[in-house]
Formats: structure tokens, sequence, C-alpha cells
């Protein structure tokens, strides 16, 4: 390596680190003030706990409710079970659904194809909160307010078409002539989706399966709105708790934010093999 | 091993029709070759062949079996693609066993027809790569070898060589008619190069605008072309064509660019149906010779030189006519020189439909 080469790639090693710093300034502090003793936080340059302590964490998992049958039942436990449930069951629907529709999109005329297409997109210019009050009554109508199943419902109305348009544009780069091959080699239409198609959208697929997880993961409002009871409440209606109107507690709120973040970084973590880019490339011409 | 035929075939997309009623007759264990220009419907008729597309009309017979209603699947032929269609999320290995597997092949059969291809095109150190990790010439082996381990009856190839160098195409070419010849399946071959058409084929069917021209082998193809389309298009350079000759009076001559050239009573040449007529005249570059001043020689007036090593094509115009005559290198080009026609080799056309004239 030239002198010149090495001057460049510590500039540019000392660039990322800023930007690296930079991101993540507002996260460390989130941690430090996650185990720290004091009850307010001050303002520090280097975000570091101090008394450092895991109480705040213990208190944030450890919530209980009393049942019917007058024990206790661990509170925290059941919203994580909600908020996995309600998005993985978000995210399944929408790809789910979303497959064959994008699928027939991508590579089949048929009439009131446009207009579909339309008001599809017509559906993803209203934010959800738009709509909070007639899903409210409709599910109340329904008897599914204070639902998982409500939720999930709700949630699905926007997923599925926004996994719709990822979907068409990715089985729309998936060249025809690979399932023609499919075909000729002894491949039924749904052999050829199945056998080709899938497996090389899988990056795709699993981009829209976790895009559509943590938009239902991190949802707010509608659950806020649609939920009453505490045993039914998704974490961040639980997070928004620790911050009242007037004693916010910071370091449970902090601690509840890392707690929540573990899922969808385990999700990352177990999806980004899927990920890899350029796994469709070279299967035709070059 | 099968012999193909099509009745009547028409296919056309909306209002446009594409291919208008072709019957095609490839023997059994011929190497067949639709050659035509661009847009001629060559893709579309290999299409329906394999079932990818529907005939809007007529027959498709697999040795004497109605198959136009048949899915792609059913038909058992092997294809190969212009842009090889590799499946990119197997191994060669993967891609060559896919359609085996399909139809549920036994493992061991399935390895040793792996194997056995592999070996005949060289590919057994790429059988655990993936598709992105190969060249373009390893890519066309893989799709080749594809097709060779289904042991077809039926082979397709859509243009499998244009996205290949030149010095790799005439390579594969040879190595397409030696797995030919060697697995005696029946081949239907479609390319617009006609190069690859007249070295390959057997039978050559020459298309233009979604009609079958002509059929014969490459030579009687060359030799004897059915229309003024064919003789323009196969052969290279490409045939001189000098509109607008009359034939005299006894049909033993005809005039161009002011000179008389005899026409030597040739095989079905009937003078008497030639007299006095309007036509246009075809001579292929390479039956043109320079000649010191002779009565049977007409002017030529050269411009532009292409030198291809032995022989050089001579651009340049017949009086008011271009055209290329094919010299050999070591004649000297002098602005203006008088070229021989060799008096058999003088083509015919009607002025107006194209037709040649006997
Ligand atoms: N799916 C389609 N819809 C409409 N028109 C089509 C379709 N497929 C082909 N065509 C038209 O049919 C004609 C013949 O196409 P085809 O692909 O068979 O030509 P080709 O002879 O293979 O040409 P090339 O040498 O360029 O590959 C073209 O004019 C093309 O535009
Ligand atoms: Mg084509």
């Amino acid at each position: 390596m030239t002198a010149r080469a090495i001057a460049n790639n510590v500039l540019s090693h000392a660039l990322l680190l800023v930007a690296v710093a930079f991101a993540l300034y507002p996260v460390l502090w989130v941690v430090a003030l996650a185990f720290s003793g004091d009850s307010v936080p001050t303002a520090r340059a280097i975000p570091v706990p101090t008394a450092p302590t895991m109480d705040h964490l213990r208190e944030v998992v450890s919530t209980t409710r009393p049942t019917p049958d007058g024990g206790t039942a661990w509170l925290f436990g059941r919203q994580l079970a909600n908020s996995l449930l309600v998005s993985i069951a978000t995210a399944l629907v929408g790809v789910g659904v979303a497959i064959p529709v994008a699928y027939a999109l991508a590579r089949f005329e048929f009439v009131g194809k446009s207009g579909g297409m339309a008001t599809l997109l017509a559906t993803q210019m209203f934010p959800a909160v738009a709509s909070a009050v007639p899903l409210f009554i409709m599910l109340e109508a329904m008897g599914l307010l204070n639902t998982r199943t409500g939720l999930i419902l709700c949630y699905a109305s926007t997923s599925v078409p926004f996994a719709i348009f990822q979907l068409r544009g990715a089985f729309e780069t998936i060249p025809v002539d690979l399932e023609e091959a499919a075909m000729v080699d002894g491949a039924s239409r749904f052999e050829a989706f199945v056998r080709v198609v899938l497996p090389v959208a899988k990056p795709a697929i699993a981009v829209t399966f976790l895009f559509a997880f943590m938009t239902a993961y991190n949802e707010f409002i509608l659950a806020a709105t649609l939920l009453s009871d505490e045993s039914m409440f998704t974490l961040p209606v639980v997070l928004q708790r620790f911050i009242g109107e007037y004693d916010a507690q910071w370091e449970a709120f902090a601690a509840g934010a890392l707690v929540v973040s573990v899922p969808v970084m385990a999700l990352f973590y177990l999806l980004q093999k899927h990920m890899v880019a350029g796994l469709g490339a070279g299967g035709v011409k070059g | 091993m099968v012999n193909v035929e099509t009745q009547g075939l028409r296919k056309s997309f909306g209002d446009t029709e594409v291919l208008k009623g072709i019957d095609l007759r490839v023997p059994e264990g011929s190497f067949a070759v639709l050659v035509g220009p661009s847009g001629c419907g060559k893709s579309t008729l290999l299409r329906l062949l394999a079932g990818l597309e529907q005939a809007t009309e007529g027959t498709i017979l697999f040795g004497g079996e109605d198959v136009t209603a048949y899915a792609p699947k059913d038909r058992d032929v092997a294809m190969v693609f212009q842009s090889y269609a590799l499946y990119p999320h197997m191994t060669v290995r993967d891609n060559l066993a896919f359609g085996l597997k399909l139809r549920k092949t036994a493992a061991d059969i399935i390895d040793a027809r792996v194997t056995e291809a592999a070996a005949v095109l060289g590919l057994e150190p790429l059988l655990e790569r993936f598709p992105r990790a190969l060249s373009g010439g390893q890519r066309q082996r893989v799709a080749m070898g594809r097709a060779i381990v289904r042991r077809s009856k039926l082979f397709l190839f859509d243009e499998p060589l244009s996205n290949l160098d030149p010095a790799l195409r005439t390579q594969v070419r040879v190595d397409i008619r030696k797995q030919h010849d060697r697995l005696g399946a029946t081949s239907i071959y479609v390319t617009h190069d006609q190069v690859e058409a007249m070295t390959l084929a057997d039978l050559l069917f020459v298309l233009s605008e979604g009609e079958v021209q002509q059929v014969g082998s490459p030579l009687e193809v060359y030799e004897d072309p059915a229309n003024r389309f064919v003789a323009g298009f196969v052969g290279s350079p490409a045939m001189n064509f000098i509109d607008g000759c009359r034939v005299s009076a006894d049909g033993a001559a005809v005039l161009v660019a002011e000179r008389r050239l005899p026409l030597p009573p040739s095989e079905g040449r009937e003078p008497s149906k030639l007299a006095g007529r309007e036509v246009c005249v075809g001579v292929r570059p390479h039956d043109m010779s320079i000649v010191e001043a002779s009565a049977h020689a007409i002017p030529f007036t050269p411009s532009i030189l292409e030198t291809l090593g032995p022989e050089v094509h001579a651009h340049g115009t017949f009086g008011a006519h271009e055209g290329v005559v094919a010299v050999s290198a070591d004649l000297p080009l002098a602005r203006g020189v008088m070229v021989h026609v060799r008096p058999t080799r003088l083509y015919l056309f009607d002025q107006a439909t194209g037709a040649t004239l006997r």
C-alpha cells in the first residue's frame, strides 16, 4: 500500500467512526439511563451509567397482574407475547396474502388489473390514524375490540397492500425465462413458481416480512386506541405508560426500550442470511 | 427421436399476425435450422413447439401425435434459451439435475447422467458452483448440459450462441453439432445468422414475415433460391441485385449496365417465357471475376475495399447500381475495372413478385 492509500484508508475510517458515533450516541444514552441508579438523569457529555444498577430492568420485566382465581400472573411476559404474536401474524398474513396477488399482478393480464392497482395505491395514501375511528367502530360491531385478532386485522389492512407493492416489484425483476425453462424441464406452472420463483424471490420476501413485522411491532396509535385492557397491551403502549404526563419514569422507559428492541435485533440476525443481495444474479446472460 | 410436423400453424398477438400458416416437416434425427431476419417469428414458432405459447390455429405433431394442446412439461422437449435461463439459486449440479428430479428419476440415474453430461461438456470442476460464478461460455455449456441430461427426443435451441464472442461461437457451434450427432435426437435450431444456419443445418427453413420462404439443404437453398428474399438472405456477402434489366427478344441474353450478358440454356429455363421481360438480375459477389475488357463483362467502379485476408470485398457501383465483388487479395483493383459474370451463375427474379425466374 502506498502512503497515499494508507492516508485515504485512515481518513475514510475516521469519517465512518464519526458517523457511527453520531448514530449511536442517542442509543448509548438510553443504555446509560437504563442502568443508572440516580433518579434524575443529568446532562453529561459521555453517556455512562451513574450508580449502576439492574433495578429498572427488573422492575420493567417483572410486572404482574391479578388473575381471576386470586393469584398473580406475569404481566410483562403476556404483553411481550401480545406484541410478538400480533407482529408475526401481521407479517405472515401480509406476506402470505401478498405473494399470490403480487405474482398475478407481475405476470398476468386480467380485467380490473389497473383499477385494482390504483385502489391499492389509494389505500396507501392515508395514514393509519385517519382510519382509527372507523376501525374502532367496525371492530366494536364485530366484537373484536380489545382483542389481538382485531389488532391483527387492522394491521393487515396496511401490511397487505405494502407487501403487494414490494413483492410485485420483486417478481417483475425475475426473468420469465426462468419459469419457462422450468416448465420445459417438466414443471407445472405451480411447481415452477414454488421451486424457482419463490426461492429466487426469497431475499425480497424476507425484507418484506421484516418491514411488515417492524411496522406492526412499533405501532402505537391504533394499539392505544383499540386496546383498553392492560393484559392485551402491546409493548409500545406499555412503554408509553412509563412517561405519564406528570411523573416520567425515564430510567424505566429506557430499560423498557432496551427490552423491546431485543426481539427486533434477533429477527434481523435470523433473517440477514436470507437477505443477501445479488442472490438472483447470474441466472440469465451476463 | 421424433419427427416434427406442423400444419397451417398460425399465431397472432392481438391484431398482429406473427405466424401466417407454417408447415414444417422435420424428419426424425435431423438438424433443422429456422433462419430469418429479426422479428420474422422464429422464436414464436419455437415457443409454440415447446408449448410456451398457444397456437391461434393449426396443429403440431410429434411423431404423428397431436401435441398442440399439451402443456410444456408433457411434450418431453429440451430447450436451450438465448438467455440460458439457469436457475440462479441452484448449483450447476442441481441445474443439470432439476429436470430429472421433476420427473422423479432415481437418484443413481440422475447422478450417472449428470456425471456423463459434465464429462462431455467439461463441466466437472464447476459442478458445485452457482451460475453467478460462471463465465458466459461456461453458462452456455451448463444450459446445453441441462438439455442433454434429459435425453429428450427433441432439442430446441433459440439463438444459443448470440451472447458469446465470435471465436467461442465457432467452437460451440461445432460442439452443438457433435452433440447432435452423438445423441441422435431431432434438433430444431433458431438463428438470424445465416452462416450459423448454413454450417449447422441438414435442413434449412428460411422464414420471413411469418412465412416459410424456402425449405431445403443449405446448398440447395444457396444454389437455387426460391425468391429474391432468400437469395439476398443466404450467402455472405449478400447477392447483388440489379433492378430493371431487360431480357433480349430471343431470351438468350440480358442487358445489364448496357452490356449483353448471355443466358445459357440451363435446367428448366424457358427462353420463350423470358423474352423481352423486365427482370431483376442477381449475381453473387463470389461469382464475378476481374477481367480485361471483354464483350460479356460489365463495368465496376470500386469505392471501398474490405480486406479479409485471402480475399477482398470491393464495394462499388455497376453503372447506376450499388454492389459488391469478392476478389482475390493479390489482384490490383483500379478505379474502373470490368467484371466478368459466370453466365451459369446469373439469377433472374420477377421485378414485381421477386420470384425466381427459370
Ligand atoms: N408476447 C408478445 N406480444 C406481442 N407481440 C409479440 C409477442 N411476442 C412476439 N411478438 C412479436 O412477434 C414478432 C416476432 O417475434 P419473435 O420473437 O418470434 O421474432 P424473432 O424472429 O425471434 O426475432 P429475433 O431474431 O429478433 O429474436 C415480433 O414483431 C414481436 O414484436
Ligand atoms: Mg428470437
